[in-house]
Formats: structure tokens, sequence, C-alpha cells
């Protein structure tokens, strides 16, 4: 994820001595989510439903084409509807003061770069009279020849400058060439991930209100009320494309219906409901995309395909790791994703190489999805490890424990913390991997049965740019009351509002209760995306500096409004060391012998993660990434038509995602052992690495349920029963 | 490079849109809804959904728009008692009818539904969105099942010894029967298995 730098003002030096641990009390403790009655309830708010006065509703206009131009808008039906304000079109929308970012560059041509683009948008008093009159806008485009299909035979594939967010493109470390073919046992295998989409239940919405004081010379203020990851970031990307100071955006975000990436920056659709607040007389304009408009307009992960060869000695031991990565961009704006980055580190391969090609189509801007890189590179790396295992004749679990390196083997620093080996180990005992049969040998009925096993493994990554408040807040009395304490940092449902109140009551040494969070709104201090995982490294460190310092400002016995800031520390120490998450990953699955229906009745999870803050919400983010996971390897296919230019499965009819019938017996535990070195928590950040390993444990147990190995994302029946 | 200006297409377009226009336009309304217990008299346009009602016009924002298609749950409610997708039901065809959200399960002094509690106590959610929808429909599920309705898994009576119905003639709720009734609500953070365990605790009671 990108590494933001939206720094605030901090009134506490940085220190540079290593950080002292946090002593902990709530943390590792279970309370229930903070912000759960709200939830179980449905009175929590999210973006769509502030209580605003006289709203107007925004219904967009999409192309039609995949590429062209728009020559002829005819929007007079449209506006002679009753209770249409405005119908924004190329020709008449407001200018934008920055168009470097040509998918935010929202109305400001008639080009179409993209089937689905925005093209215009209906304001009216209505969402029924919106939406009744976008469908009155006749339309003419210029149409021409698009280009929308990712394949290896192009001869346009380019190399990017870096891979997201500023990995090297390529690496090459040995000869990797020459140990493979010099290698006593190879796999050669080329592994295919289709176009997904992330579909949190929430769709993207922003309400944005553009109001003008009426006194002379006075700035317009802009309050935008986003579904977003980050409202900070939110605000710094969109004040200068309306020449606002940032001082004059506000963003607010108290709940997020979920992201998984696709809410990490801002996408379109904030820009053109900011454009419809602007000719709205300062009534609130409210977007909300439907379900089918988020296929285009909120990013996508790129369909891959990757070639990893592997080179082994008989015993198991690799020679020789090469992952070769193929992947879209759109030809507006490019997002390289970082696929192959984690073979990088993975195994003690002595020889390795791994590159990234892109093609650039007329296709949508692609963006993060959970685990961006790590979830299909590493689908793809595990997989081809559970095929050199079978080429060794060695267990898979064996396979790896054997490949095991005691540093890292990109940097050569000492690990931070791995206990990959302990996952595996732990979790083969757990899983009962020791009643693992032959591929195609466990029968039931007409239900063959297999088990699967991968690795996962997920950087910590920690994004400078937070800046937390701690205050003595005053009881009805005047007396001391709590502590406020306030950082824009983002709960998209990862447990922020509780996760982080019990970081700051153990750094204040206080009582859970006594903590009085504040999040998600850009009136309080910088708080940095919620992305990577890094949210509660990033965000937690900050808090911990920010409750130290305030006891060395005020002491133990603040008065009232007492109150100190702290950005996060850096901490230098921790260049020293190669800090990750690990975890090993089982799957056991029945697949059907006449209908190649797959099941999956146990799924299990054992993670290496640094401290876990509270075990309740973690196993719930640990599960629900194995279930996306899961998702991945058997439902989630993006189905492009290269005729039209668009997804023609979008919607959850066709676009599947997993259902309660779906989801069986899935369960995560982990490894006891706080990372000291990352952070005072100990904590390595936990959101993505649930769907890293569990795409490739799926399909390494079809394996062995099947003898069946399918390369092609995901495992439809229809692949099994043409095998 | 080729161009193709796509004349034919406008003008069917202009057809098409001139019938939409005529045919898809909307008429106002006047209708009674009792919401959580409480009357609530107004004019809809008649293409607004009832969770349009609810959440525009009634700023009840409880139910959820996940889809607007019917196809996630995120928008349920019961509404007399039986649970729909709001986001498919017209308001205007339930003048006069009895509405419950998340909201209105809890009692009027904050006091939590069991299953509310259940699912706080289980985790049954991550983000919430899908969550005011899985509990009303879980409310809704409990009480099919207490009159014998029976889902795609339940075992017909002459079974045999599998048969899940009861001799009182309710359906006893194992898991896959509340994974089956609880399939036409998604949640994409993956909380399923803590949803059903809230489930499971309610109607064990």
């Amino acid at each position: 994820m990108s590494r933001t730098d939206d720094g605030g003002s901090a009134h506490a030096t940085q220190p540079s001595e290593p950080l002292k641990p946090l002593d902990i009390r709530s943390v590792g403790t279970s309370p229930q989510r903070l912000d759960g009655p709200g939830k179980v309830t449905g009175t929590a708010r999210y973006a769509w439903e502030h209580p605003l006065a006289a709203p107007l509703y925004v219904h967009p206009l999409q192309a039609a084409v995949a590429r062209g131009r728009v020559v002829v808008m005819d929007t007079g039906q449209a506006e002679a509807l009753d209770g249409v304000l405005a119908v924004l079109t190329p020709y008449n929308a407001p200018r934008l003061a920055d168009t470097g970012d040509a998918e935010l560059a929202v109305l400001q041509s008639e080009e179409v770069a993209f089937r689905g683009q925005f093209i215009g948008a209906v304001v009216a008093e209505t969402a029924e009279v919106a939406r009744h009159a976008a469908q009155l806008v006749a339309v003419e485009y210029e149409q021409l020849p698009h280009d929308t299909e990712l394949s290896t035979g192009r001869s346009d594939l380019y190399r990017p400058e870096v891979v997201n967010p500023t990995y090297p493109t390529d690496t090459e470390d040995g000869d990797a060439e020459a140990a493979f073919a010099a290698a006593p046992v190879t796999v050669d295998v080329t592994y295919s991930t289709p176009m997904e989409h992330n579909n949190p239940m929430e769709p993207h919405t922003c309400v944005a209100v553009w109001e003008v004081p009426e006194a002379p010379g006075s700035q317009p203020r802009l309050t935008l009320y986003d579904s977003t990851q980050g409202a900070h970031q939110v605000r710094k990307t969109l004040a200068p494309l309306f020449e606002l100071p940032p001082e004059s955006v506000r963003v607010v975000s108290p709940h997020v219906g979920g992201g998984f990436g696709s809410k990490g920056m801002p996408h379109a659709h904030d820009v053109l409901a900011v454009m419809a607040a602007k000719v709205s007389g300062g009534r609130p304009a409210k977007l909300a995309l439907t379900r089918q408009q988020m296929f285009s307009l909120a990013g996508h992960r790129t369909p891959t395909v990757q070639r990893l060869r592997l080179g082994a000695d008989s015993s198991g031991r690799l020679t020789a790791l090469c992952h070769d990565v193929i992947e879209q961009t759109s030809r507006i704006k490019e997002f390289a994703e970082q696929t192959g980055v984690a073979s990088r580190m993975m195994y003690a391969a002595e020889n390795r190489s791994t590159s990234h090609r892109l093609a650039a189509l007329d296709i949508p801007v692609p963006s993060w999805m959970r685990a961006p890189g790590e979830a299909p590179g590493m689908f793809a790396a595990e997989a081809a490890m559970d095929e050199l295992a079978l080429a060794c004749g060695i267990d898979p679990v064996e396979l790896r424990v054997r490949n095991e390196p005691g540093t890292d083997p990109e940097s050569g620093r000492p690990w931070s913390g791995r206990h990959l080996v302990q996952c595996l180990r732990t979790g083969a005992e757990r899983f009962g991997w020791d009643r693992r049969t032959g591929p195609g040998t466990r029968r039931e009925g007409d239900w063959l049965i297999g088990m699967g096993v991968a690795s996962s493994t997920y950087p910590a990554y920690a994004f400078p740019g937070s800046v937390a408040e701690i205050e003595r807040r005053a009881d009805g009395g005047g007396g001391p009351g709590g502590y406020a304490v306030r950082i824009g940092a983002a709960d998209l449902g990862t447990g922020t509002w509780t996760a982080l109140t019990q970081i700051a009551a153990d750094a204040l040494d206080c009582p859970l209760g006594e903590v009085h969070l504040e999040i998600g709104d850009t009136d309080l201090p910088s708080g940095t995306v919620a992305g990577g995982s890094s949210g509660i490294n990033s965000w937690g460190s900050t808090v911990v500096a920010a409750a130290r310092a305030f006891r060395e400002e005020h002491g133990a016995a603040p008065a009232p409004g007492a109150r100190t800031r702290a950005s996060m520390p850096s901490d230098p120490a921790l260049r020293n060391y190669a800090a990750h998450s690990f975890g090993a990953q089982f799957a056991e699955v029945r697949v059907h012998t006449g209908t190649g229906e797959v099941r999956v009745p146990r799924m299990l999870g054992v993670f290496s993660t640094g401290r876990i803050i509270n075990p309740r919400t973690a196993r719930s983010q640990f599960i629900g990434g194995m279930v996306m996971g899961m998702s991945m390897a058997l439902f989630e296919e993006s189905v492009f038509d290269h005729g039209t230019g668009h997804v023609v499965n979008h919607d959850f009819a066709q676009y599947h995602v997993p259902t309660c019938a779906d989801v069986l017996d899935i369960d995560a535990v982990w490894l006891d052992e706080p990372d000291l070195h990352a952070n005072p928590m100990g904590a390595k950040g936990i959101g993505e690495i649930g769907i890293v390993g569990s795409p490739a444990a799926v399909v390494n147990a079809v394996h062995n349920a099947t003898g069946i190995r399918v390369r092609d994302l995901p495992v439809t029946p229809d692949k099994l029963l043409r095998s | 490079m080729p161009h193709r200006r796509c004349h034919q297409r406008a003008a069917y377009a202009q057809v098409w849109h001139r019938a939409v226009g005529w045919y898809w336009g909307g008429v106002d309304f006047q209708l009674t809804l009792r919401v959580d217990g409480e009357a609530r008299s107004l004019t809809v346009d008649t293409r607004t959904t009832l969770l349009d009602t609810l959440r525009d016009r009634l700023s009840v924002t409880s139910p959820k728009k996940g889809c607007d298609h019917g196809q996630c749950g995120a928008c349920t409610v019961l509404l007399d008692g039986r649970r729909v997708l709001s986001c498919l039901t017209l308001a205007v065809a339930h003048d006069g009818a009895e509405v419950t959200t998340a909201g209105g399960l809890a009692s009027a002094d904050g006091e939590l539904h069991p299953l509310q509690r259940a699912f706080l106590d289980h985790d049954g959610f991550q983000c919430g969105y899908c969550t005011p929808g899985q509990i009303c429909s879980a409310a809704g599920m409990l009480a099919e099942a207490a009159a014998g309705h029976p889902s795609a898994v339940t075992a017909a009576a002459d079974d045999g010894p599998d048969s899940q119905g009861g001799p009182d003639g309710t359906v006893a709720l194992s898991d896959d029967e509340i994974r089956e009734r609880m399939s036409g609500n998604l949640c994409r953070c993956g909380a399923y298995v803590n949803i059903v365990a809230a489930i499971r605790e309610v109607s064990a009671k």
C-alpha cells in the first residue's frame, strides 16, 4: 500500500533510541467491540446516513463504449423533468485545478478511456427522479477500437519503474537460470488468476456539502461524509483538485462498511460528488455507487499470469526460484501489483529471480485488493511448492521446513521474528495432517477427500505521518473524567475502535472505560491510511508515544484540559531487522465425482503475527481473510467481455462470494510471541495475512483429493470435470 | 484509425428513452407505516422502495443498501413479522404495514435483543454493514423454523431417523439448517462461523 506522509504538527520530538515495550493489561484481553451496540442495532452511521437537511441525490452517467469520445449529449429531456436540478456533462462540469491523476480527472474532457467511466451525472430532488433523468440523457459517441485483453503473447508488455508501492520491479540474486538448468528436480509451471473485485458490503459513498459563506472573499468550505479507509488521505488528494486549502476541507468517516483496499484512496465518485455539491447551492449532494457501478469505478485486482520455476536437489532443498509475472494496468493510470515480491524473501533458495511486466489496456483502473501482491503471488508460489513436494517425493510441510532461511534471503538481515516452522508443525498436529494420503486415494461415497497446506507471509508495515492527541477530560462537575484520545484512524471492520482504545488504556495506565477514542475525522490529528495491515502498528505506536509524552508533561494526575500531541516515533533499531508476519494454512476439501462441486469442510490457520491486541476481533479478521482466500480459490472471477469492454457478471447474483452455506469449520490460532522489534505493542498487523495462504491451501487440497492440478483460478467444477 | 458514429444506436435510444419516460414516471401516494412501533405517515413516489422510504424519507437507517437488487440481504427487515428484502419491496404496496428493523428489535430503553447480544458475544460481524440485515433475517428465520417451515436441507418426515422435523411441528435448527436459511445474507468480512455460533446459541435457548 502507499506510504503516506500526511504530516501534522507534532509537539513532541521523535526519540531515536529503541522504543520501550508497552506494559500490557487490557491489550491481550477480549472486550466486545465498543462500536458493536451501534452495529447490531444499525444505528452506527455510515457515510450515507449522517442526518443532513434537504439533500440532493446524484445519479452518475457512464460511458457505454470502451474507448472513444462523447460527441453529443442531449440533456434536454432530463433537464425538463420535474425535480432535476442539474445535469453535469464534460461540457459544463466544473474545471479541476489538477488533472494529473487521470482517474480523478472526472468530466474534464470528452475522451472515454474505458467502458463505465463517468461521462456525467444528474443531480435531483429524489433518487428516483435522478435515476429516471439519467436514463433520458441521449449520448452519441465516436467509437475507437479498444484493447482490453491481457495475454502473454503481447509485444507491448512493459517493465514498470517500480511495483506497489516502491519495490524494485525485477530482482536477480545469484544465477537463477543456470541453477535451474542444473537442478536435478525442477518444476516449471504457469499459474493464472482472474480479475477480482473487492466488493465491500457498503457501496462506495460520498456525501458532499459545498458551502460558500456570504462574507465577501471568504473561502468555500467542503465537508465530505465519505466511505474511506483514510480520511486525511481523501482530504490531501481532493483539496488541490478544487483549489481549496486542506483546512477548508473536512472528511468525516467514523464507520466504514468494509473496504479491503478499494476505499484506500479516493476514487472518481468522490470527485463527482464534490462537483455535484458545487452546483447544489449549499445543499448536500449524496452519491452512492450502485453495486454494478462499483465494478468499473472502485478498483479491481489485476488478473495475473505467473510462471514459476523451482529447482531443487533431490532432498528438496531449493537451488533456484524464478517468479515471472504478467499483469494489467489501465492506459490512463498505472497500478503495478507487487505479485512476485514475496518470493524474494520466502525461502532459502540461493539463486532467485523475479520480474513484473504490464500490459496497459483500455480498462478500469486496477488498485489495491486485500493483500495486493501477496495473495495472488503466494497462491502461485505455494501451489508450485506443492508440485515440487510431489516431484521430490517429500511431504509438503517437510519441504517448507527444509527451505527455512535463517536470515532474510533478500536483505541478509535477521528476522524480527519468524516462526513459520512452528506454525507449520503446530498446524499439522492440530489439523491431523498425518491422516493425509496420496493424491486421489481417499473416497467416501461420491466424494473425494484431500488435504492441502500453504505458507503465508505479509510485511509488517508501519507508515509515518500519524499524530495523536491526548487530553484530560472534565466530568460534569469540572473534575477529571477520563481521557480523550484523538487520531484520524479508520475502522472498516478491523476493530480499530476497540483495539486502539485498549492500547491507549495501557499506555495511559488507566481503565478501558476512561479512554474516549475519537477517529475517522480530519478535524482530528492526522492518521495514515488503513492499508497494508499497517493500521494498528502505525496508529498504536503513535498513541503510545502521545500517552508517554502526556504523562511526562502532565504527570499521573493531570488537570482537566491538559493536552499533548505526538507523532509516530521512528525506530532506527527496526532497520536492522526484516519484519514480516508468517502463517501456515491448512484446508480439507471434498470434491464430488459426479458434479465437480468442491466443499471445504475444514480450514485452519496458524499465525505468527506478533502480539494479538484483542483475540476476539483478531480471530474474526484471520478467519475473514481465510474465507476470502477460499473464495478466491473457488468462486471469484470478474468475467470481462472483450467485445464490449466490461465486466458482465457485475452483481452478487453472478460474481460469487461465499454465503453462510459455503463456510463450515474455519478456525485460526496464533503463536503467543510479541515481536518487540516491531513496535512497543509487539504487534505486526493481521488484516491481510489470512487471505494469503488459503487459496493455495485449498487448491493443493483439491489436487490431493483428485490428482487434478488446477493452475487457473477459480477452481470451478468444469475445470475438474474436463480433466 | 477506423471511426464509427453510432447514429443508429442514438436513434434507438431516443425512442427508448421516450417510452421509459412515459412508462417510468412516478406518481405520489400517501401511506402510513408503523416503523419500529411508531406510526409514520408520508407521501411517497410510487417507485420508491421500502428501503429508500425508510432510509431517505424516514431517517431509519438501520436497514442497509448493499446491492439494491435483492442479492445481498443487507436491507432485510421484518414486514408484518416476516423477513423481506426491503430493496425489492415497493413502499406503496404496504400501506398500513408493521415494519421492524434491527433498531426496533432492541427495546425502547436500549436493552438489546438476545440475537444482538449473541452477535456481540460471538463477534458475528466486523464492518457491521450487513449486520442489521443478518439479525432481522435471523429473527425471521427462527420464527419460520418454530412454525415448521422446511428448508432445502430439512429432511422430509418420512426420511426416517435422520428427520430434522421436531415432534411439535417445529424444525430443529442444526448448523446446516442455520447456514442454509441464512444464505440470503452475504457477509463480505466473512463472519459466518461466528454468525452461526450466535444464532445457534439463541435458537438453543
